[in-house]
């Protein structure tokens, strides 16, 4: 107790400003071209290519206006979203119950299945891309942005599924128990004894296969093909594309592009940090 | 007594539920194993096969060449220079950002600092999509016009952009791709650093142990399981990497930067070979094959027993 006192009070070793001073510089690393941008999104094309670390002499907002209508950001964020959603209520259906039977261990088969799903942990999305490609052509789903979201939840299936199944597992036994001793049937007890208590890692999957399906760049961009159907993040290579002489547009599109995800990102952190970690670390 | 009937009563309440919920549990299990059956079990089975055929990824004709497809990557130098830059790309990965991330986090779990703050500005970079990164990085940096490159070459610096050079383009793209990389890294062993035991901490304390001395007998022990892991996460990533790789030089200039996935898909797409595009998905899926032994066989323990 004492110890702490003397930590929090005015002698801090010299090794503990030292920790500042790094942990500040790897912040500095990491938001530097991110600053650099927002700055320069408010800037004209001639201003940045003079010098491309001053402040703007004045601000210019309409940039992001014109690059939103010059982009087709709104038909993009409009994709992704339809993309992402689908993607998540895949992902989640899809975990929330393989979870929930490896985790019960009550078919003859989890063994198969575990193994199975932990080898699809490593597969490379080359191994199945290109006749999935050709099935899509097939069933004529390219640029089909629903079908693009559940392929892209079903190569992320395997983590979601052990990240739930680890949650499925700290449900306390007696209160499924109960649930039966009252007569309920076994999926009676998965929706409604078990689920609702597992929902923190459902928000948690949710958070994991939302942040991955926004981002997706390979998959997304060999089935959607046409420009109608781009995601936004596609959209935003596609300006970069067609308006490389003009940076304020680029760096106006970057912001549009890194803002909404930092908002996201703050109002969930706790969500992002434990699905990550959760993924991972091993107890 | 009375521990044994409670023992038999639960193994009672297992086998009646056996009986009545099997079929329940089968149901339960089909979403997770049509979806990943249909999209990914079933493809990569058809991959395999068309390794060995002269598919062009258009028609159905599926001629059975055997070997052919991979006797000639084997003597096409890009295949090789492909295969090099995935091992140095490995390389690159499994240390640098390594590095850096084990120093933050032992350093937030050490003195109690920034697993908040530090932690979320060090994870914006990983939030954001490559596409956007990579055009950031290509315009607001290496851009011999506009980026901070061209700025400081027309201030008289000796400086030009990595990504032109045949020697650095393949560590100009890594850096960009670590730069997003390693706050992940860094959230996942904090997150294991948090679970070393307090007592191990205060005991080598009080034994007067230096900063390097507990961080080697003390957390690098209790993470090492993580640590591990991430390693073969790590390795087994860097040989299906394409992202950063293609959006920032497309493999180029004059295949410095190709690695097995850019060239299996330029195969596929430009030169509509899929039949050999898929000989070098075999090859990465072998490589995938080793590192996922591996990981299996690490996680085996905590998921199968």
């Amino acid at each position: 107790m004492a110890d702490k006192v003397k930590k929090k009070g005015t002698h801090r070793p010299k090794s503990f400003w030292v920790a500042i001073l790094v942990l500040s510089l790897l912040a500095f690393l990491s938001l530097a071209p991110l600053v650099l941008v927002l700055i320069n999104s408010i800037k004209t094309h001639s201003e940045i290519l003079k010098n491309p670390l001053s402040f703007p002499q004045k601000i210019h907002f309409e940039n992001f206006s014109y690059t939103w209508e010059v982009g087709r950001f709104g038909e993009g964020f409009i994709n992704s979203v339809k993309l992402t959603f689908t993607a998540i209520v895949t992902g989640v259906i899809g975990s929330s119950t393989m979870g929930y039977v490896l985790a019960t261990r009550r078919v003859k088969t989890w063994k198969i299945l575990t193994l199975y799903f932990m080898i699809c942990t490593t597969v490379p999305l080359q191994m199945f891309m290109l006749p999935l490609y050709s099935l899509f052509v097939k069933a004529h789903l390219i640029g089909n942005v629903f079908a693009v979201g559940a392929a892209i939840a079903a190569w992320n299936l395997p983590m979601p599924i052990f990240l739930m199944r680890t949650y499925y597992l700290k449900v306390p036994y007696e209160l499924e128990e109960a649930a039966r001793i009252d007569g309920a049937s076994t999926f009676q007890v998965f929706l409604k004894v078990v689920m609702p208590i597992v929902s923190p890692g459902i928000v948690t999957v949710a958070c994991i296969v939302g942040l991955f399906s926004w981002n997706e760049y390979l998959l997304s961009t060999t089935l959607l093909q046409s420009e109608k159907n781009f995601t936004a993040t596609l959209k935003f290579l596609n300006l970069n594309g067609s308006f490389s002489r003009d940076y304020s547009v680029i760096m106006s599109g970057a912001v549009i592009m890194v803002l909404p995800m930092i908002i996201v990102f703050l109002l969930l952190q706790k969500k992002f940090i434990e699905g990550m970690a959760g993924g991972a670390v091993k107890g | 007594m009375e521990m044994k009937t409670v023992k038999i009563k639960k193994e009672k309440g297992v086998n009646r539920h056996k009986r009545a919920g099997t079929l329940t549990y089968h149901l339960l299990s089909l979403p997770a194993v049509l979806l990943s059956g249909l999209i990914i079990l079933i493809p990569a089975v058809q991959t395999i096969y068309s390794a060995f055929t002269t598919w062009n990824g258009i028609s159905d004709d599926k001629v059975w060449v055997g070997l052919q497809n991979f006797r000639e990557l084997f003597q096409d130098w890009v295949f090789w220079r492909a295969v090099m830059n995935n091992l140095k790309w490995t390389m690159l990965f499994v240390t640098v950002p390594v590095m850096i991330a084990m120093t933050a986090a032992v350093i937030m779990a050490r003195f109690h600092i920034g697993s908040k703050s530090f932690q979320a500005v060090y994870l914006i970079p990983y939030l954001l999509a490559p596409t956007t990164n990579a055009i950031i990085w290509l315009n607001m940096i290496f851009s011999p016009n506009g980026g901070l490159i061209g700025f400081m070459q027309k201030l008289g610096w000796q400086l030009t952009s990595p990504l032109g050079n045949l020697d650095t383009a393949l560590i100009g793209v890594a850096m960009v791709d670590i730069w997003h990389y390693w706050g992940f890294l860094t959230v996942i062993y904090l997150a294991a650093l948090r679970q070393t035991p307090g007592d191990q901490i205060e005991a080598a304390a009080i034994e007067g142990a230096s900063g390097w001395q507990t961080f080697y007998y003390v957390y690098l022990p209790n993470i090492m399981p993580t640590v591990r892991l991430m390693f073969i996460l790590i390795t087994i990533y860097s040989f299906c990497t394409y992202d950063y790789i293609y959006l920032m030089t497309s493999g180029g200039p004059a295949h410095a930067t190709e690695v097995l996935s850019t060239y299996a898909y330029s195969m596929a797409f430009s030169a509509f070979k899929f039949g050999k595009a898929a000989a070098v998905s075999l090859v990465i899926g072998v490589f995938g094959c080793i590192a996922a032994f591996f990981y299996t066989w690490f996680s085996r323990k905590e998921a199968l027993e």
